[in-house]
């Protein structure tokens, strides 16, 4: 095991990005003035010439970055994931969407783990929005290397993307010598046979401590890591509940729309199970350090393990 | 531009017109009074200006065009087929089901459409990013986007229009077809924009004002856009909507309708019968 790294996956994919930038010409890469906070920063700093700063003006930058994809290049384009996706949801619908252009969103800030900003820049609604495209892949990688995969991926594959990006710094869990992302595939970190545990995100480390805990109370919990959120992974959610009886999902995003709704629904058309659902119920965020925000709602290994207990005993 | 070619240009300015007056009429609606207003530009463009080959429809050396103002498809199907981007009959499944001409632009099912539109206030900012890369890929083509002035109420145009001036984008040309109506009634009366050549002037513009029915005004225009450096042109159009069937001629209800049968065929005689006369000049 690789030594673990503490980095927000914002600065993972502005790495990312300078590194695919060196053997791809046509990446080009625009923001609303907040490169230094999506991390873009890292990329407009190696590569000016390539970076375009649209000023405050979200709207207008994903239209921008349909036309350059018009003409051949494979425009980036960033912000807070409440500005990327819902300002200029209609944008991405319209100008990125219906033609089924090569753009990449990346929607940084996401999630209640923005913290202190409160629940204007707090987004729970990325995922549900971006999922109603047809033909949008929504990305949400977990940790450093998984975020330097996806964004990998996300570049090679042809048509939108939208790549989730979170502000706070976290551990890293995966193992870079072994860790393979493949687009659509949910990853299985834990085996288990009493119940499944799906989750997406900065949250897949804390559902994975608490599995670990729980094992040690004898409880086998099947932990999968859904990575890309659409076009979602059928068959790794379909066997789960067959094999498992019950899933509880986990997401640090509103419960209607996100990751929840994507397993519930594969699993009402193909093997009916109880699915309880660990994100935010339909409510907005408050100020505060995230961390603490995290745990007021029961999104750390603690709240998420006493999820699981409750789940498992009503088998 | 001589007679003759002034001459070739109204005939064909003419049959587009008719090609919008079929499609509107054979859809039971669409858009025909902003259709018909921006007519000539669209044909001067098309036949005069822009560097495009029906043979080769994706060139990446290519003019681009962006029809902001999406509504007003059918006359641009109309210069399309024309052009000979694809059959004239496509003019008369215009928004049937499963036909390639929809009710908007859309650039994947229609060849010589380079973006799809009908949200308004997109297409210009489409065209900023066209424009964009060209100049970073030191290309010498040109992109051209007519928007409505009902449009400019759109606060992404000023979106666009900021970050156009601010990278210098002259190989850019905006033309507002100022025909000063909107579905809701007159521009002026819904919400205002003049002074609009004030505005795209303190937004960093070369701005000309211009009869969107006149070639030579127009030729002139697109030429004086072409010898402008390190600015983008705004072509200020004022136009007639409805222009060239009578009883559509400046009549807000023209907005958004097709003509019934007896509309249709006294639009298509008067247009026809514009179009013999022009020939007979010819």
């Amino acid at each position: 095991m690789a030594d673990v790294v503490t980095k927000a996956t914002r600065e993972s994919f502005g790495e990312a990005l300078c590194e695919l930038a060196k053997e791809n010409d046509s990446i080009v890469v625009l923001d609303a003035d907040l490169a230094g906070a999506t991390k873009t920063s890292i990329f407009k700093k190696a590569f000016p010439e390539r970076f375009f700063d649209c000023g405050i003006a979200e709207g207008n930058m994903m239209s921008i970055a349909a036309g350059l994809s018009t003409c051949g290049k494979v425009p980036v384009a960033a912000s807070f994931a409440m500005f990327a996706t819902g300002r200029a949801y209609e944008q991405i619908r319209n100008s990125i969407g219906y033609p089924h252009l090569n753009v990449k969103i990346a929607g940084s800030h996401a999630g209640i783990s923005t913290g202190e900003d409160g629940a204007t820049h707090q987004c729970l609604e990325d995922v549900a929005l971006m999922r109603t495209i047809p033909g949008m892949t929504v990305l949400c990688p977990a940790d450093h290397y998984e975020m330097m995969a996806a964004t990998k991926a996300a570049i090679e594959h042809v048509g939108p993307v939208y790549i989730r990006l979170g502000r706070l710094a976290i551990d890293s869990f995966n193992d870079p010598a072994t860790y393979k992302f493949e687009l659509g595939k949910g990853i299985t970190l834990h085996e288990g046979e009493d119940i499944t545990v799906i989750a997406t995100g900065l949250v897949v480390n804390e559902a994975r401590k608490a599995v670990e805990e729980l094992e040690k109370e004898g409880l086998n919990v099947r932990l999968i890591n859904i990575h890309t959120i659409k076009p979602i992974d059928r068959d790794i959610i379909i066997k789960a509940a067959q094999e498992t009886g019950r899933i509880i999902t986990v997401e640090e995003h509103n419960v209607i729309g996100g990751l929840g709704d994507a397993v519930c629904d594969v699993v009402t058309s193909e093997c009916p199970v109880p699915v309880r659902k660990v994100g935010v119920y339909d409510r907005y965020g408050y100020s505060g350090p995230a961390w603490e925000l995290l745990e007021k709602f029961g999104l750390t290994a603690t709240g998420i393990a006493d999820v699981i207990r409750e789940e498992a005993a009503k088998k | 531009m001589n007679n003759t070619e002034k001459l070739q240009l109204s005939i064909l300015a003419a049959k587009a017109r008719l090609g919008a007056v079929i499609g509107t009429f054979h859809a039971k609606s669409g858009h025909p009074g902003g259709s018909l207003s921006a007519a000539d530009i669209m044909t001067y463009l098309y036949f005069k200006e822009m560097n495009v080959d029906p043979a080769n429809p994706k060139d990446a050396d290519r003019d681009r065009f962006v029809l902001s103002k999406g509504h007003c498809c059918p006359s641009l199907y109309a210069v399309l087929a024309l052009k000979g981007f694809f059959d004239w009959d496509e003019l008369y499944k215009l928004r049937h089901v499963g036909a390639m001409l929809q009710g908007h632009p859309d650039m994947k099912g229609t060849p010589g459409i380079d973006m799809s539109t009908g949200s308004l206030g997109q297409g210009v900012s489409a065209a900023c990013g066209m424009a964009l890369a060209g100049k970073y890929d030191n290309k010498d083509y040109r992109v051209y986007a007519i928007l409505g002035d009902g449009e400019c109420e759109e606060g992404q145009v000023w979106e666009a229009a900021m970050f156009a001036a601010h990278n210098k984008l002259d190989n850019l040309v905006v033309i507002v077809d100022q025909n000063g109506l909107q579905i809701d009634g007159p521009v002026a009366e819904v919400c205002g924009i003049e002074p609009l050549d004030k505005k795209f002037e303190s937004f960093g513009f070369n701005v000309i004002k211009i009869d969107g029915h006149n070639f030579d005004e127009i030729e002139s225009a697109f030429e004086n856009a072409k010898a402008t450096k390190d600015k983008p042109t705004a072509i200020l159009a004022k136009t007639v909507k409805g222009k060239g069937v009578s009883f559509m001629e400046d009549q807000v209800d023209w907005h958004g309708k097709g003509p019934n049968k007896a509309e249709f065929e006294t639009a298509c005689a008067e247009l026809n019968a514009e179009i013999a006369r022009l020939e007979g000049e010819c």
